[in-house]
């Protein structure tokens, strides 16, 4: 058979134009960077050269604005230009969330993390669980955090010497070695005013004078010696509803997530139990590592040692075979008419499941259709905010009266000649009823043993929305 | 008294602060730029000049005697190192305050040196005699931070201190020094890599270690130095997989993801053959919460390494670890180590991390995405955590959307479509459009909803916004490209749409589909061409081109109509602006209007435009990315990360699996290397230590009762073996005590389930699991090595053994066997082999291989030994002595003094066809002679067998051959019948294995390969094809193989025959 060009020529047409849709799915991210870089991908470094050693490398924070505001290096020092790749992605991004947490480059790798509009890049050269560098990362926030109350740019600034102690602990040559808040506070003082004002007078420092002991005990997350007048010890049960509603008012998803927070502030080396009533609630949990998971099979008990100060005992999830109750419920009408440059807006919130706790802090926050240019509207409670730029609608309903309903309603301004926007936007409701764990989750008792002491017990519950979302 | 103390120090205090400001204002005389304005701020970005001003003021704050503003300095240092300046000129004055007394100061010139030794080297070497005195200091923490800092000083020169301190360190008597030097490893290699093999003794070292604080580091420093030296792992497994737990979390994703490797390369593949991409939804599903249960059904076929087991199970607690990379591990460590039911274990820990920060969703869900191709029923009942918030960030959504799509099944596809309706109102276009993509891909998957999905994505036309009609129509091609037939009304309804559809992509797709497909519309097309032909000159580039592609294809098809609108549109082409159109419009002409020129190229018109054009495949984006492993960086990335290191494939053959046994009866480790040579003498020493293991394993078990053990003829492992037995059986028992409670069962289920049958077969003998065993041994041990040792490595050793035994055969045997049987593929029939041996063991101590081999001359042979009935040397020493096919049918000590053994001769049954001839030897063992051998009662009573003629007599010491004839209506059922004499009736069983019942005949490759793919599914047989590479290495193998590939081939040919 004869083979002609121009045959060739027609079927390629013919292929180029499936291969043109202008919007190709994500997936194809990272290559688009080699098309807009210089051939990065062409370049990596080749695999014979010696290994390059070390997890991470280096670690540069990035603020909002793009500058390079603290570098931290582990091994030899990576130029900051490396960044730039960094920038080149960010620019692309159309939010900030959008920037892929991994980026490769010629001759390093990427991961960021962002967080408190702070971005953490660290480099890396080689192979290594990207997920390891992501928790390092957090965990790294987690500990500034813990440390300066906030986790801001100006925090880190005026904390330079203690974060870049910090940074020093918990890593060496690029692997993670103390990361347990416990063993790094004795290592390294967290900043208070008062210390600070000590420290300028005296000449002291915030570097701890005794080297730390915990890191070497059978409980490398509690450090000796610990004593307090006040023995105390609290438990918060938190736990989050993520759902989405339908337009009807139907759910479409929901489920339970759940966390115990916990403040223990006991004298020596106490060991405690703390069981439930219904365990069976919970479906999947994790641990802190000082829980020992043994009994937790065995029994559904949580035995530990607990850590001193702040920790997350552990987090579940609800079985989803448990109905969710569903808080509150959102009457809403928005509707945008073709033709007219006008929009209804009404919105009506009720309390539905409650078991009779009142719904507080409620914040109802949507993002507007770009075609809207104002919002008029009428809080029958709280105040709502609308911003023009963003197009992010929020209200701030605070508590919902039963008795009268809290409700939001209003004409938005469209921009004149614009088409009709095809989507309703979303409603996102965050709220909190105190003193109720949604799930039903009983704490039974705690029990202290290996200390002679009686300490104080608390248990707190509280119910939150997480992702809670209402498509309209 | 606080109120002085106050007072003092506020004095101090403001002393300090006049002395700073003194020396500000000394300063500002030199450089005039606001130096007490930095100084406060730190942050701002001076000119260079500057810069050094600002230096010479820290400087001579560094020099001055107060360690307070020497502090302070230095703060200021590391506030200029943390925002990358330069403050390397400091060096000298930074360097001086390495011996400090104060703390933080001492850190923070750590800090310093560490970030700049690189580039003073000479300067830094003056701190080292400083921390080389400091690695001799009492305080563990002291030398730990010394070495530390040492070793982060990149300067080549102090290699050889850092070997040392190194080496010393790795000696200490604190867990904590000793991680230190684990790190310092790393370090070091990446300075000099020349030190690699002093390092990797250091490592060695310290992989012994037992402290979990040092796991972790070590195994990091052992995947950088040398993570091609898997021996150094062997003797740590067990520990390592046991101190695991209590490993800190760091540590234990680098051991995780390092015992993933290990774990490809020492253990055989737990997957069923063939099965492993299949999916099995509902059985996987529910076998997780019975994972024993299942377990045990798989028992037969597969025998799970305990090793292999004890990974598993030390790791399952770690998915409920708080830390994300470690659940990660551990699920990457399921999906690539466990069988495919207990995969499912890692799902609802995956699913818990999605609740994570973003970051972690990102890396959680592309992990979903490559397995939920794979297996949907690990994720379906979680589908609705894949369901899209308007929160999200686009690529979270997008990911989340391939999952839903891969999940999409036709129970489950009217729920997602649902969805993806929502998904494609979204603002995010982009995120729209990938939905319309993803309804696309349902459509194709699911030919239930194509219909469906067409509709709707038709609706989609009339949408405002260009790219989801772009997208949509884009779709819609491809999915009427795939199944042209049915859809012309569709094409019929995007016709009418044309009208309102602005999007030129869109436009120009409709009109391809018109010409494409302008036989099924033949009365639409040509009217949109006239459409076209009005508004040709308005259109954009893309919409004409395929507008003249219409003409052309509509002229070749319906020329009577269109004949002038082509001309007339080729006539607009040819004034074109743009080239391109130009161009395309003339070479059309060429190609469709005849004339005299154009030729032979015309005749060829129509194939040329209407040649039928493959459908574009829709397909997940994720599908090829399971060539790297889960959770790495490469497979984030999908491509390969410098340093990745490939899975390697299962081994066929399990490796020595004896090597991770750790200081196990002393006697052992004396034994092991000359087991170890004298295999070298024989072939391919690596599996045969593991045969040797686990037939002597079962010789201890059979010397027991057979005391005769040492009347062995071999001579020259007799002993050796013995002793061997003893050792070996010691080591494996410690083996399974440790192994998994999970595999313990299953193989001591298989293993007792055995031992019952037996005890059936031989009911009335008082030893009859000795008889059993040595008979076992009789047969050189095959077929109950597999299940016998609870920690064998299964079918692998068996079948090794079997070529074994029949190399050393193949002289002896050959110039008898009848060539009736044509050597087939080797390594096929080698497949062959090992199946069968599973097959037919598992019931019985038969060997069904081997009974072609044997030959009525090797009958003598048999007749000799028998008296001596010592069995299981025999086979030990099979080297030297022929291969024994016979069974054991009645021990001489139960038999008082008659022992009776017998073989298939594999011929036909002289009595009647139906029958399997078999050919019993009787031995009189006693002192005295014994009258009137012949059957009695026999069970099932159906079982025809045509008996021998009574024996009237049998002297001592003699032995005669009797055959018998027994129908087995083509089952493996024992036949149990009593061999009676004069004074005694024992009953006895045999047992045909399946190749016994078989005729001998030849057969074609097909016939064969094509049973091969039968039997393939029944069985493990992964072992076969590694041992084939093995065995190839020298020249007798070869005759091995040929022997063992006449033997493999017959009996599967015949399976046909008789299932």
């Amino acid at each position: 058979m004869l083979m002609f060009p121009s045959d060739s020529l027609i079927t390629s047409f013919v292929y180029s134009m499936s291969a043109l849709p202008p919007f190709k799915p994500v997936t194809s991210y990272w290559f688009r960077l080699s098309q807009n870089g210089q051939n990065e991908l062409l370049c990596f470094p080749s695999p014979a050269s010696p290994p390059p050693a070390a997890m991470i490398h280096s670690l540069f924070l990035i603020n909002a604005s793009g500058d390079i505001f603290l570098e931290k290096h582990w091994k030899s020092v990576v130029s900051r230009s490396v960044c730039d790749y960094f920038f080149e992605a960010q620019e692309r991004a159309s939010e900030p969330e959008n920037v892929p947490p991994v980026i490769p480059t010629p001759h390093h790798y990427l991961i960021s993390v962002l967080r408190h509009r702070i971005y953490f890049v660290a480099v890396i050269q080689s192979e290594v669980p990207p997920l390891f560098v992501i928790e390092f990362l957090h965990r790294v926030v987690d500990t500034f955090q813990d440390y300066f109350g906030v986790c801001t740019e100006a925090a880190i600034k005026d904390n330079v010497v203690v974060v870049y102690e910090l940074l020093e602990e918990m890593l060496d040559n690029g692997f993670p070695l103390a990361t347990e808040s416990n063993i790094l506070k004795e290592l390294i003082k967290p900043p208070t005013i008062l210390r600070t004002m000590v420290n300028t007078i005296t000449g002291s420092t915030n570097v701890g004078e005794q080297l730390p002991t915990g890191q070497l005990s059978v409980v490398p997350w509690r450090r000796t010696g610990v004593k307090y007048t006040n023995n105390e010890a609290y438990f918060d049960v938190v736990e989050e509803i993520d759902a989405i509603i339908d337009k009807s008012g139907s759910t479409i998803t929901a489920e339970i997530q759940g966390v115990i927070d916990a403040c223990v502030k006991l004298t020596g080396m106490p060991d405690l139990t703390l069981s439930f009533m219904n365990p069976r609630l919970l479906d999947d949990v994790s641990f802190h590592p000082c829980v020992r998971f043994k009994r937790w099979e065995a029994e559904r008990i949580l035995s530990f040692i607990p850590p001193d100060g702040n920790f997350r005992l552990l987090s579940y999830h609800v079985s989803s075979q448990n109905l969710v109750a569903i808080p509150v419920y959102v009457k809403h009408n928005i509707t945008f008419r073709e033709g007219s440059s006008q929009g209804r807006f009404d919105l009506t919130l009720g309390p539905k499941q409650t078991m009779g706790k009142a719904v507080e802090a409620v914040l109802v926050s949507s993002q507007l259709p770009r075609g809207v240019l104002n919002a008029n509207l009428n809080a029958s409670q709280g105040t709502y905010t609308f911003d023009p730029v963003t197009k992010m609608l929020t209200w701030d309903v605070g508590k919902i009266n039963p008795q009268k309903l809290p409700s939001l309603k209003g004409s938005m301004n469209l921009q004149a000649g614009a088409s009709k926007p095809d989507e309703n936007p979303t409603i996102n409701i965050q709220l909190k009823i105190q003193q109720m764990a949604i799930s039903g989750l009983k704490v039974n008792r705690l029990d202290m043993y290996g200390e002679k002491y009686k300490p104080f017990k608390g248990i707190k519950y509280m119910t939150k929305a997480g992702k809670f979302q209402v498509r309209t | 008294m606080d109120v002085g103390f106050c007072l003092r120090s506020e004095a101090a205090g403001a002393m300090r602060t006049a002395l700073m400001s003194a020396e500000n204002l000394q300063l500002t005389l030199k450089a005039e730029p606001s130096q007490e304005e930095r100084a406060l701020t730190h942050t701002k970005r001076g000119p260079e000049e500057t810069h050094k001003a600002g230096n010479e003021d820290l400087k001579e704050m560094l020099e001055s005697n107060k360690e307070s503003l020497k502090l302070e300095a230095m703060k200021r240092v590391v506030g200029l190192i943390a925002k990358g300046k330069n403050a390397s000129e400091l060096f000298p004055a930074v360097v001086k305050n390495v011996a400090s007394k104060n703390i933080e100061l001492k850190k923070l010139v750590y800090v310093y040196l560490v970030r700049y030794a690189e580039e003073q080297q000479d300067l830094a070497l003056l701190s080292i005699s400083t921390f080389q005195r400091a690695l001799k200091e009492p305080n563990q923490f002291i030398r730990a931070s010394a070495l530390r800092v040492l070793s982060s000083i990149r300067v080549p020169i102090i290699v050889p201190i850092m070997m040392l301190a190194i080496k010393e360190a790795a000696a200490d008597m604190s867990p904590y020094v000793r991680k230190t030097s684990a790190h310092a490893i790393q370090k070091l290699y990446s300075l000099d890599p020349d030190q690699k093999e002093q390092l990797i003794e250091v490592i060695e070292k310290l992989l012994k270690d037992k402290s979990t604080l040092v796991a972790g580091s070590v195994v990091v420093a052992f995947e950088e130095v040398c993570p091609d030296r898997i021996d150094l792992i062997h003797k740590n497994y067990r520990k390592l997989c046991n101190l695991l737990v209590d490993v800190e979390e760091w540590g234990q994703v680098v051991i995780i993801s390092m015992l993933t490797r290990y774990a490809r390369t020492q253990f055989t593949s737990p997957w069923k053959e063939g099965a492993s991409f299949e999916e099995n939804n509902e059985k996987a599903f529910y076998a997780s919460d019975s994972e024993e249960k299942s377990e045990r059904t798989e028992a037969e076929a597969y025998v799970m390494d305990p090793d292999h087991r004890l990974l598993l199970r030390n790791t399952k607690p770690l998915l409920q670890s708080r830390n994300t990379a470690v659940v990660m591990s551990v699920a990457q460590l399921y999906w690539h180590l466990a069988p495919r039911h207990e995969v499912n274990l890692v799902t609802k820990s995956l699913v818990r991390l999605l609740r994570s920060h973003r970051e972690v969703q990102y890396i959680v869900l592309q992990n979903i995405a490559t397995m939920s191709i794979q297996r949907k029923g690990m994720f379906e009942p979680y589908m609705k955590s894949f369901y899209v918030r308007s929160t999200d960030a686009t690529h979270i959504k997008t990911l989340k959307l391939e999952i839903l799509t891969n999940l999409a099944n036709e129970a489950n596809i009217s729920t997602i479509l649902r969805e993806f309706q929502t998904y494609v109102k979204s603002q995010d276009k982009a995120f729209a459009a990938a939905t319309i993509q993803a309804i696309g891909r349902c459509a194709t998957n699911i030919s239930e909803v194509t219909d469906t999905c067409l509709n709707g994505l038709v609706l989609l036309l009339s949408n405002r916004d260009e790219t989801v009609v772009a997208e949509s129509v884009v779709v819609i091609k491809k999915l009427l490209q795939t199944q042209p037939t049915q859809h012309s009304e569709i094409i019929k309804h995007m016709a009418k749409l044309f009208d309102n559809i602005t999007v030129s992509m869109a436009r120009a797709s409709i009109l391809w589909l018109m010409g494409e497909y302008c036989d099924r519309v033949p009365k639409i097309a040509p009217d949109v061409l006239r459409k076209m032909a009005k508004s040709f000159t308005a259109e954009e580039d893309i919409v004409k081109l395929q507008t003249v592609n219409l003409a052309a294809k509509l002229y070749l098809t319906n020329s009577k109509q269109t004949k002038l609108l082509t001309q007339y549109i080729l006539n607009l082409g040819k004034y074109d602006q743009s080239y391109d159109i130009r161009d395309r419009t003339r070479f059309i002409r060429q190609l469709i209007v005849p004339n005299e020129k154009s030729g032979a190229l015309n005749k060829y018109a129509r194939r040329i435009l209407l040649a039928p054009k493959p459908a574009p495949v829709l397909e997940s984006a994720f599908k090829d990315r399971d060539r790297y492993q889960l959770g790495t960086l490469s497979h984030s990335l999908n491509s390969k990360a410098s340093g990745y290191q490939e899975l390697s494939d299962w081994p066929a053959v399990a490796p020595d699996q004896s090597v991770r046994n750790v200081e196990v009866v002393e006697p052992v480790q004396e034994w092991a290397p000359s087991v170890g040579k004298t295999k070298k003498l024989k072939s391919d020493d690596k599996f045969y230590s593991d045969n040797e293991e686990e037939k002597a394993e079962e010789e201890s078990e059979s010397s027991e009762g057979s005391s005769s053990s040492s009347s062995s003829s071999s001579g020259e492992s007799s002993s050796e073996s013995e002793e061997q037995s003893s050792e070996e059986s010691d080591k494996t028992s410690s083996d399974s005590g440790k192994s998994s409670s999970g595999s313990e069962e299953t193989s001591s289920g298989s293993d007792s389930q055995q031992k019952k049958k037996k005890k059936t077969k031989k009911a009335p003998q008082k030893k009859s699991k000795t008889a059993a065993a040595s008979s076992d041994s009789d047969e050189n041990g095959n077929g109950p090595v597999v299940k016998d040792s609870s920690s064998s490595d299964e079918s692998s050793s068996g079948s090794e053994d079997d070529s074994d035994s029949d190399a050393a055969a193949a002289p002896t045997t050959q110039q008898q066997k009848k060539s009736d049987r044509k050597p087939g593929p080797k390594v096929k029939s080698e497949v062959e082999v090992s199946l069968l041996d599973l097959v037919d063991f598992s019931p019985a101590p038969t060997n069904a291989p081997k009974g072609p081999v044997v030959s009525p001359s090797l009958l003598s042979d048999l007749e000799g030994l028998s008296l001596s009935n010592t069995s299981s040397t025999m086979q030990v020493t099979a080297p030297s002595f022929g291969p024994v096919k016979t069974y054991e049918l009645l021990h001489h000590m139960t038999g008082k003094g008659l022992s009776a053994k017998y073989h298939f001769p594999r011929q036909p049954c002289l009595h009647q066809p139906g029958m399997v001839a078999v050919q019993v030897t009787l031995s009189n063992g006693s002192d005295r002679s014994l009258e009137e051998i012949h059957v009695g009662d026999r069970s099932p009573a159906s079982l025809n067998i045509h008996c021998f003629n009574t024996i009237e007599r049998l002297e001592p010491e003699a032995s005669v051959t009797v055959s018998m004839g027994i129908d087995f209506s083509d089952s493996t059922q024992a036949a149990n019948f009593q061999l009676c004499t004069k004074e005694d009736g024992f009953s006895v069983s045999i047992q045909p294995a399946v190749g016994e019942l078989l005729m001998p005949s030849s057969l074609s490759e097909q016939d064969f390969s094509r049973e091969q793919g039968k039997l393939l599914g029944m069985n493990e047989t992964s072992a076969t094809v590694a041992m084939a590479t093995a065995n190839a290495s020298s020249q007798a193998v070869k005759q091995r193989v040929l022997s063992v590939a006449n033997v493999g081939e017959v009996p599967s040919g015949q399976d046909v025959a008789h299932r």
